[in-house]
């Protein structure tokens, strides 16, 4: 697999039951860049995006067939360890889910189920992933509060860093801004500008100017095929497939 | 399903037809002075040019709010912005009318040096030239865009034919001739700008309707 490529699928065909959700993907997300994958309800993104770490096999009665490469492994390959790969791959959700805990809790979670114990270790990981969030500043005098008090982007920005203290090297975002303001949204955008120089980072968004804004690749999906790919600035000024064009200059239907 | 945008869409290209209209009656009013210099008529010409310089600015304004507003895609996007260099196009010709009308008053009252042949050629492609840039544009037509791209080297041509029968025969031979033969000369130049800016035009044009940058590479014309 090129050196550039964090994730590899190939040939990605998802059922629930007889319905074909996803129908012969290949796609290459790339190290350290920003993947958006857009399309309208139903076309399959938010399917792709849970496949890329396994969320998929949560809900019953459904089959994949091809491959999806990352370090080494078949993603879809039952046999791996779906918590190794959710450790390598985070995601973030539309709408913020922090555990009913206390905020260092929630960061410091994954590397107690990691079976870390050292306290300061475990400190200077949840200070490191907080501030990489852009979190920390807001909340180091508060740590022990509960994560539920947060504002909701501040709430987003802590499901993000609990990806970022597991060392996750890629993580994925679910419509991470639908139930976030312009300014939460603002930030959650800059800092994702701002993690892919560590992180390789792949965005499932509704919002057109959002993927415009802040990705460096797009995908278009329309009823489980990917129609077209490639860089962001042709997608949004030049594409190639007259149903890109229809949709991302709102002409559809 | 019809969308807003592509209402304000079409009143925007209403509008730079509009003053693709007036800009080619102001280079065929300009050189059609040169028949018969008059006064009267080159100040109508040269105060008529205030309307083509607000309508500029009206366009500008109006595409900067689409952009702000709309927040165009793709094709919507390249119409946008490519009506705001063809607006800016169309002023400058408009500007070179002018810039014809002021040398011809250079003439008034003064008899003809020769009789014109290829200055006339050079405004009827001039003039040509420009509604054809303007009929792509409307037409999205990127053939007919081409066209007018091909048609820049003859502009160059007849220039230069101009310039050096007035500097050859008249201007060397008999310097006294120079005070008729430089209005002349400015205007062949002026005529060739027109030709340069409906070819930014048509260049625009095919950005436009196909994305290809085909400005300064006249390869990818093929």
């Amino acid at each position: 697999m090129d050196k550039n490529i964090a994730i590899k699928a190939e040939d990605i065909n998802f059922y629930y039951g007889k319905t074909h959700a996803l129908k012969s993907i290949n796609l290459d997300i790339y190290k350290n860049q920003v993947t958006a994958i857009i399309g309208p309800s139903g076309c399959g993104k938010s399917t792709f995006i849970r496949l890329l770490n396994r969320m998929n096999e949560l809900v019953s009665n459904t089959n994949v067939t091809g491959k999806i490469l990352f370090n080494g492994w078949n993603i879809v390959n039952p046999s791996i360890d779906a918590v190794e790969i959710r450790r390598r791959i985070g995601m973030v959700f539309q709408k913020p889910n922090p555990f009913p805990k206390s905020i260092f809790e929630n960061i410091s979670y994954g590397l107690k189920v990691k079976g870390i114990k050292d306290r300061s270790f475990i400190e200077s990981k949840v200070e490191g992933a907080l501030k990489k969030a852009a979190l920390w500043e807001e909340v180091k005098n508060r740590l022990a509060d509960s994560a539920l008090k947060l504002s909701g982007g501040q709430q987003q920005r802590l499901c993000i860093a609990r990806c970022l203290a597991v060392e996750s090297k890629v993580i994925l975002f679910d419509e991470p801004c639908a139930s976030l303001d312009p300014i939460s949204t603002a930030k959650i955008e800059e800092l994702i500008l701002e993690l892919k120089k560590d992180y390789t980072i792949v965005i499932v968004t509704h919002n057109m100017q959002q993927a415009a804004r802040v990705s460096d690749y797009t995908a278009f999906f329309l009823m489980g095929e990917l129609i077209e790919f490639g860089k962001t600035q042709d997608i949004f000024t030049k594409p190639q497939d007259p149903k890109t064009e229809a949709y991302i200059t709102g002409r559809f239907g | 399903m019809e969308r807003h945008l592509d209402q304000e869409l079409t009143d925007l290209k209403q509008q730079l037809l509009k003053m693709g209209t007036l800009v080619e009656t102001a280079i065929f009013e300009s050189v059609g002075s040169l028949k018969e210099p008059n006064k009267e008529k080159i100040n109508t010409i040269i105060s008529e040019d205030k309307v083509i310089d607000d309508m500029e600015n009206a366009i500008d304004e109006w595409c900067l709010d689409l952009l702000a507003l709309r927040q165009p895609m793709a094709i919507d996007l390249r119409f946008i912005t490519m009506s705001m260099k063809i607006s800016t196009d169309l002023e400058r010709i408009a500007d070179l009318a002018v810039d014809i009308a002021q040398r011809v008053q250079d003439l008034v009252g003064k008899p003809l040096l020769k009789p014109l042949v290829d200055i006339p050629k050079l405004t009827s492609l001039a003039q040509q030239m420009t509604k054809d840039a303007l009929d792509a544009f409307v037409n999205k037509n990127s053939e007919l865009a081409c066209s007018v791209i091909l048609r820049d080297n003859e502009a160059d041509k007849l220039r230069n034919l101009v310039q050096k029968e007035l500097v050859d025969d008249y201007m060397s031979k008999d310097p006294t001739t120079a005070t008729r033969a430089v209005p002349l000369l400015l205007i062949a130049r002026h005529l060739e700008r027109i030709c340069d800016h409906a070819t930014n035009i048509a260049e625009d044009v095919i950005y436009m309707v196909k994305a290809d940058v085909v400005k300064h590479h006249p390869e990818r014309l093929q």
